[in-house]
């Protein structure tokens, strides 16, 4: 057999180059190959997404077990619906659950963190199945509105208790 | 008379540059297009991938190294400032793969590879090489540059993985192994933010438009020199500016397009 060192180090670069292909995709982007991952998709209607993206994790006390794949308003209603696919092999998750937006951290990104309901056949609950709604439902925090209301009821405890007082000026242009 | 003067100057200019770019494209038209002879050019094109990207892999993997931990250094020395330096991983990740791996590789590659070729080129063009090729019944066209073409077009990309991967492999090494980021932190950031479509496929994309455009201005100013010692050096040297010039104006343009 013909042994070429310069064919040999040209086979090692382009390898090398491949090999560090797979890496980058596998390592740094977290691609998975796992195309057709069973699962079952359910929706929710929520007064308000935030900033909820595509691809946000679905997550029960902060394991993910699913990713939301779609966000829309409903065209009738004109409220939010938010769809996500949960991996079958978590498939006994009772109607009553809840489904709400939250948020990791101060500045982090919005997940959707789903509480467990009770399960009673008794009671008329069922096993979610695909297609279903999620009734029980909790909107986004908007930090803009929480920050409104502190302001405002800041004020207005200032003045409940310096109404006997002389008053301070931002309190009485409240009123 | 001083305006007329500047405006047949300008004309002048105008024309040369035209033409320049007109006799470039037939270049690039004749050594590419044409019956494909994969028998006879494939031990070329081996060979000059050896010359081109085998050769370059030690300043790749050198300066992709530094330029990574030097990112974990300054990255965490801002970050940690915002108790952020858990970010770290996604800015390292986001700075290289995104601008720094292509930009930077193309670069390397224009001043390491791209000069080389010129000179190659016009050195073989000056002792007329060239000529006694076509006297020949050799077309050097699909001899000489499509080789060298495809050999680039070729190992810019796959340079481009290398740095990647060993620029953020540098900055780990700083930022987790030196610094004390969390390991688990730094990868899972890293994963969340990067998107194998939208990143490392654009990442791609930009090597290969670079690849393009720096290896077909230095073979161009190889094949189009004026064939004395000082036209070699010039060419040579255009070649490093131009492409440097091309690879930073086009990244912008690619930026703006992509993301």
């Amino acid at each position: 057999m013909k042994f070429s060192k310069i064919e040999f180090t040209v086979g090692c670069f382009i390898v090398a180059a491949i090999i560090c292909g797979v890496m980058l995709a596998l390592k740094v982007a977290g691609l998975t190959f796992d195309f057709k991952t069973d699962s079952y998709t359910v929706h929710g209607y929520f007064d308000n997404v935030g900033s909820l993206k595509l691809r946000s994790p679905v997550k029960i006390g902060g394991v993910v077990i699913g990713r939301v794949s779609n966000i829309y308003v409903d065209p009738e209603k004109l409220v939010p619906v938010v769809e996500m696919e949960i991996q079958q092999k978590y498939n006994m998750l009772s109607s009553e659950s809840k489904a709400s937006i939250l948020t990791a951290g101060l500045i982090g990104e919005q997940y959707i963190g789903i509480t467990p309901g009770f399960y009673d056949e008794d009671m008329g609950t069922t096993y979610l199945k695909d297609g279903d709604r999620i009734n029980d439902t909790g909107s986004a925090i908007v930090l803009e509105d929480l920050i409104g209301k502190f302001l405002y009821s800041v004020n207005k405890s200032d003045s409940s208790s310096e109404s006997s007082s002389s008053g301070s000026g931002d309190a009485e242009n409240v009123q | 008379m001083f305006i007329l003067n500047l405006i047949l100057k300008l004309g002048g200019w105008g024309q040369r540059r035209l033409s320049a770019i007109g006799r470039a494209t037939i270049m690039l038209f004749y050594s590419l297009v044409g019956r494909p002879q994969f028998r006879k050019n494939f031990p070329q094109l081996i060979r000059q991938i050896y010359v081109v990207g085998v050769q370059s892999i030690s300043i790749i993997v050198v300066s992709g190294l530094f330029i990574g931990m030097v990112l974990g250094l300054q990255g965490f020395h801002v970050l940690v400032d915002f108790m952020a330096e858990g970010a770290l991983g996604q800015m390292v990740a986001l700075a290289i793969i995104r601008e720094l791996g292509p930009v930077v590789t193309a670069l390397l590659f224009a001043g390491r590879a791209g000069s080389a070729l010129t000179a190659e080129i016009g050195l073989k063009k000056a002792t007329e090489q060239l000529l006694s090729m076509e006297m020949m019944a050799v077309d050097p066209l699909r001899r000489v540059i499509a080789p060298r073409f495809w050999a680039g077009v070729i190992s810019l990309p796959l340079l481009t993985v290398i740095f990647t991967l060993v620029g953020i492999f540098g900055g780990k090494l700083v930022g987790v192994d030196w610094l004390g980021v969390d390991d688990g932190i730094f990868w899972s950031g890293m994963q969340s933010s990067i998107d194998f479509w939208d990143d490392l496929m654009m990442c791609a994309v930009k090597s290969v438009v670079f690849a393009i455009t720096v290896i077909w201005i230095a073979l161009f100013n190889g094949y189009d020199l004026v064939p004395t010692s000082v036209g070699i050096s010039k060419a040579t040297t255009n070649t490093v500016v131009q492409s440097s010039l091309a690879v930073l104006g086009l990244d912008f343009v690619l930026t703006a397009v992509m993301f």
